[in-house]
């Protein structure tokens, strides 16, 4: 395998995390835009807080599926948030591919942190 | 008001949010969050929710500009990482258990030490390569492009990592990518040079913010209705801010933009004490 420096690292998940954000925010724009074309379905009181639970991820994809905008634009949230996830997994390849144990164990701890804040159970 | 319309002042506020947050260097979510309580009524929670869903776009949207100048350093960056997800994990948690008046003076205070921090001019501190052992066991080391490929070191880890740590519970607590307070400890305690300082902090917001994003998600403080224009508009501006920077000095505009964000600060810190938020 090629060296990898860590310029083309850099570079690697740079593009990465625009084609992400561009992705995240064309599904977010199209939810957006089915949103105003019917509007009435979507409640317009942001004044108080109202503790909803967020829907389940087999939920929200398959409102998404039925073109449900509300589902649409948590795809693309999920989409976004996932993005420097992703880029953590990058840096722990690029950093292995380096033979740099050190990186490795530190950008896994990172992941660690994210997959606790992300998965259900946390608080 | 009605739905289109809401929405379409919602994104037009947020265009200029991310528009006086990239011209500031201080991001959007500082602007945004008060601007959605203030203006548009909207609760605490849902604002802190839709800002760091916008502060994750924007940090993830301008990492190429910022890697193309190849300052940001990923080693100190993903190091650095450790202390601020676990730091917005405490401040995710903290946003649960404070009352939306007391985060509301909470983020009044640090809109205006924002406005110090931008307004005041900064003191160059000459970049040292003072041998460093723990920088040089944990590589915090590089070579600075833009000065000659000059090697520089981190000094004083410890503190600089426990800065990190409060720059990451703000930016959980806040719905902010607090990179003010993130570029301070890499530039001001740990000596490195500013521009590695500005990039790199760049490259750890999102990271950080993704940390507590997941947490709100689940309390449901990202509302689609709120999120989906704030997200879209303040990627949109401060995308038209990066621009206009390079091509323009803004020093005139930035003293105009540090009164604004200091009279929102006032106004939250108000609002907050007189029980408004």
């Amino acid at each position: 395998m090629k060296p990898l420096t860590d310029k083309q690292l850099d570079l690697t998940i740079a593009r990465m995390l625009r084609w992400g954000v561009t992705l995240a925010a064309a599904v977010v724009f199209v939810g957006g835009v089915i949103s105003m074309l019917n509007p009435g379905a979507a409640t317009l009181d942001y004044s108080h807080f109202r503790a909803d639970s967020f829907p389940t991820i087999a939920g929200i994809f398959h409102g998404a599926f039925h073109l449900n905008p509300v589902n649409l634009i948590q795809v693309g949230i999920l989409i976004l948030i996932g993005t420097p996830v992703l880029r953590v997994v990058f840096c722990i390849a690029g950093f292995a591919r380096q033979r740099d144990a050190l990186y490795v164990a530190i950008s896994t701890t990172v992941l660690l942190i994210l997959l606790y804040s992300l998965l259900p159970g946390g608080k | 008001m009605n739905p289109a319309a809401f929405t379409a002042l919602l994104f037009g506020t947020s265009v200029l949010a991310g528009l006086l947050g990239a011209l500031t260097g201080l991001g959007g979510g500082v602007v945004i969050v008060p601007a959605l309580v203030l203006l548009f009524k909207v609760d605490l929670r849902y604002a802190i929710g839709a800002s760091l869903v916008s502060v994750i776009a924007t940090s993830s949207g301008s990492a190429v500009a910022y890697v193309r100048e190849g300052l940001s350093n990923i080693r100190i960056g993903m190091f650095l990482e450790v202390a601020t997800t676990l730091g917005a994990l405490l401040g995710a948690y903290l946003t649960a258990r404070f009352s939306n008046h007391a985060i509301a003076i909470v983020f009044g205070v640090v809109l205006l030490c924002s406005a110090y921090s931008s307004y005041r001019s900064r003191n160059w501190t000459e970049p040292t390569s003072k041998p460093n052992r723990l920088a040089s066991r944990l590589k915090l080391t590089g070579t600075d492009p833009t000065a000659a490929n000059q090697a520089y070191n981190a000094e004083r880890v410890p503190l600089g990592f426990a800065v990190m740590f409060g720059a990451g519970t703000l930016s959980g607590l806040l719905g902010i990518g607090s990179g003010a307070v993130k570029v301070l400890a890499m530039d001001q305690i740990m000596k490195l040079p500013f521009k590695v300082s500005t990039t790199t902090s760049n490259f750890m917001i999102g990271v950080t913010a993704a940390a507590s994003a997941g947490i709100y998600l689940r309390r449901g403080y990202i509302d689609p209705g709120v999120a989906m224009p704030v997200m879209l508009g303040v990627l949109a501006g401060s995308l038209i801010g990066a621009r206009i920077l390079m091509k323009a000095r803004v020093e005139a505009l930035k003293i105009l933009f540090s009164i604004v964000i200091v009279i929102l600060g006032c106004e939250m810190i108000y609002s907050g004490l007189t029980g408004r938020i």
